[in-house]
């Protein structure tokens, strides 16, 4: 900070007084003038402000508005029509709505576990010295660009999967007899299950980084008084910890959640874009982002835009509700800790 | 009574803590694998494609050879126009909601929506600007692309600015008023001085974000595989250049498309750590 100059703001301030005292009329203009700035800076501010609001019902509104033109022809046969055909313009979102919940499940089977148990460990185990190192390195993880995920996914997690793990699923898992075809197939590489696992990397430092925080800030005499009466630091940490700290872990999750279902570019390089319902995970599907992107730009004729609008409005209306959710959760509990 | 500190009991809690302990460890090691998995890839994969020629030639066709010299540019230059659109816009919402209303209703009802824009899907956003600048426009543009990285600074740089604007003590607006500076002139010399530090911290983070960002690019500015700063016209940018090389079948293109990729990792993650680094420093003095 330069302290000669804001020392020279309140000077002129004073100065300007001290010169324009003596002429009454002019003093009294200059006091109008700054009456105006400050009134103008304040709605400035204010219009900013409402911008905001502006800006996200824009959004809703566009959306709504390019995707009549589908919603009109398919009615809501269009939520649960499997059919997706450009070439005879008949279109459907159940595989894109089945593919990105499918996904999203499937991430945060895992990192909803491994989140909160490096959570555990950051808090409850780690040496001092450690914390901070480790708890940026996972930050770090969600700087990095869904590109990058995407471009790693499919040239070197795939084709990594397709030899490992895929094999290995249809092997044993796809010969049981209930959830057997769910592992079904030949191994491609790219498919639902691959999606899932690079989403659940992705959204995993959401998860940890809010269970950290919610699990910090629970008192230490609660936690003094478990240990005092003998309890293991698992213990402590399963049955004081995390009962109190419930509602923040559970909107860290719906926060990672709204941006598992939302991420495009990761998914987008390895769920194979394929328009149906397949039984196996290991087959490609589609999700609503990896659809848009993919087509958008190729889409030929009005109702095929609109198709895609319509699919991104669903998106957004679904984000919209997880996201809503997550943030009222993690409200409260701000409130309960401020 | 016997059940609680009979031995069997005993060595079965120590067993399941030791259990847990294992867990996290496990996770923990998992967390940071994936991180050096990544990195390791892109470095490998990265650097071998690394030469001047990436930052001096134009990017190919198919077969031959080149560089990212003009996807690097349209980033630059996308980035910006991003912040010089979003960050006046986000810094004036979050002074409204950190000194003028800071518990009026707009305030909290503009803070919830602002979260949400946070993490709503950057591919809604490219759809958004393709309906209400490139569709009546008829045509692609690096200022639709600009516009759309925009919108995703805003919600950035208006959190980081109210957050900083409310942890300026009050002795300073008080200061500042006792002496008859009015209130504008209070908030733009004293307060924003006072939170300079971490207002820059939340536009660099803004630019961190946006850097990376491909979804909504990839029909706002679409792409050009020329020379081109005409705002006007389609323009490269390099996530979008990767994109297209990553999944073409060409080798020299798939190459350069992991080059792409570290020099965006690279930049993002300087940018994190530098505003990681203004928070610390902030925080001492």
């Amino acid at each position: 900070m330069d302290p000669s100059r804001s020392q020279s703001v309140a000077d002129i301030a004073i100065q300007q007084r001290s010169l324009i005292a003596p002429a009454a009329g002019s003093r009294a203009k200059v006091l109008d003038r700054l009456r105006l700035s400050d009134a103008v800076f304040r709605q400035l501010t204010r219009a900013a402000a409402i911008g905001v609001l502006v800006l996200l019902s824009a959004v809703i509104f566009s959306l709504i508005r390019g995707s009549i033109p589908a919603l009109k022809t398919f009615g809501f046969g269009f939520l649960v029509s499997e059919r997706w055909n450009p070439v005879t313009e008949i279109f459907g979102a159940m595989p894109a709505i089945y593919g990105t919940v499918i996904t999203s499940f499937i991430a945060m089977l895992f990192a909803v576990p491994i989140g909160l148990m490096i959570a555990f460990f950051l808090t409850a185990l780690c040496p001092l010295w450690l914390r901070r190192p480790i708890g940026i390195a996972i930050e770090l993880l969600a700087g990095i660009p869904s590109i990058i995920y995407g471009i790693w996914g499919l040239f070197v997690f795939a084709p990594f999967l397709q030899e490992t793990l895929q094999p290995f699923l249809i092997n044993t898992l796809g010969n049981l007899p209930l959830i057997g075809p769910l592992f079904g197939g030949p191994p491609y590489g790219i498919g639902m299950l691959t999606a899932g696992l690079i989403l659940a990397i992705m959204v995993l430092p959401f998860v940890t980084a809010i269970s950290r925080d919610v699990f910090e800030a629970v008192p230490a005499v609660l936690k003094e008084a478990a240990y005092g009466l003998g309890c293991t630091t698992w213990e402590v940490t399963r049955n004081v910890v995390l009962p109190y700290a419930r509602v923040g872990v559970i909107g860290g999750i719906m926060l990672a959640l709204g941006r598992a279902l939302g991420e495009t570019m990761a998914v987008t390089f390895v769920i194979g874009n394929a328009h149906r319902i397949s039984s196996s995970l290991l087959a490609p599907g589609t999700t609503i982002s990896a659809t848009i992107a993919n087509e958008f730009t190729e889409a030929v004729g009005d109702l095929y835009t609109s198709a895609l609008i319509a699919l991104g409005l669903i998106l957004f209306v679904i984000t919209f509700i997880v996201l809503a959710i997550a943030r009222y959760l993690l409200l409260r509990i701000e409130r309960r800790i401020g | 009574m016997t059940e609680i500190t009979s031995p069997s009991r005993y060595r079965s809690r120590r067993r399941r803590n030791g259990i847990a302990t294992g867990l996290a460890l496990g996770a923990t090691a998992v967390g940071l694998g994936w991180l050096v998995l990544i990195l390791g890839a892109l470095l490998w994969q990265g650097f071998s494609g690394l030469s001047l020629a990436v930052f001096t030639e134009m990017t190919p066709p198919p077969g031959s050879a080149g560089g990212l010299l003009n996807p690097i540019v349209g980033s630059l230059i996308l980035t910006v126009l991003a912040v010089a659109i979003g960050t006046p816009i986000g810094i004036l919402a979050g002074t409204y909601m950190a000194e003028y209303g800071r518990h009026d209703l707009l305030t909290s009802v503009v803070r919830f929506i602002n979260d949400i824009l946070l993490s709503a899907p950057s591919i809604v956003v490219g759809l958004f600007i393709y309906e209400v600048m490139v569709a009546p426009m008829g045509h692609f543009s690096g200022l639709a692309g600009g516009v759309s990285l925009a919108v995703l600074v805003i919600p950035v740089v208006v959190r980081t600015t109210e957050d900083m604007l409310t942890l300026v003590p009050n002795a300073l607006r008080e200061a500042a008023t006792s002496i008859g500076l009015p209130r504008s002139l209070t908030i733009t010399r004293i307060c924003y001085r006072a939170a300079r530090a971490g207002m820059l911290t939340g536009v660099l983070l803004a630019v961190a974000r946006i850097s990376g960002e491909t979804a909504p690019l990839l029909f706002t500015s679409l792409n050009n595989q020329f020379w081109s700063t005409n705002l006007n016209a389609p323009i490269s940018s390099l996530p979008v250049v990767i994109f297209q090389f990553a999944l073409s079948p060409y080798k020299d293109w798939q190459a350069l498309a992991w080059t792409g990729a570290l020099i965006i990792t690279m930049a993002v993650l300087a940018l994190s750590i530098t505003a990681r680094a203004l928070v610390a420093t902030g925080k001492q003095s």
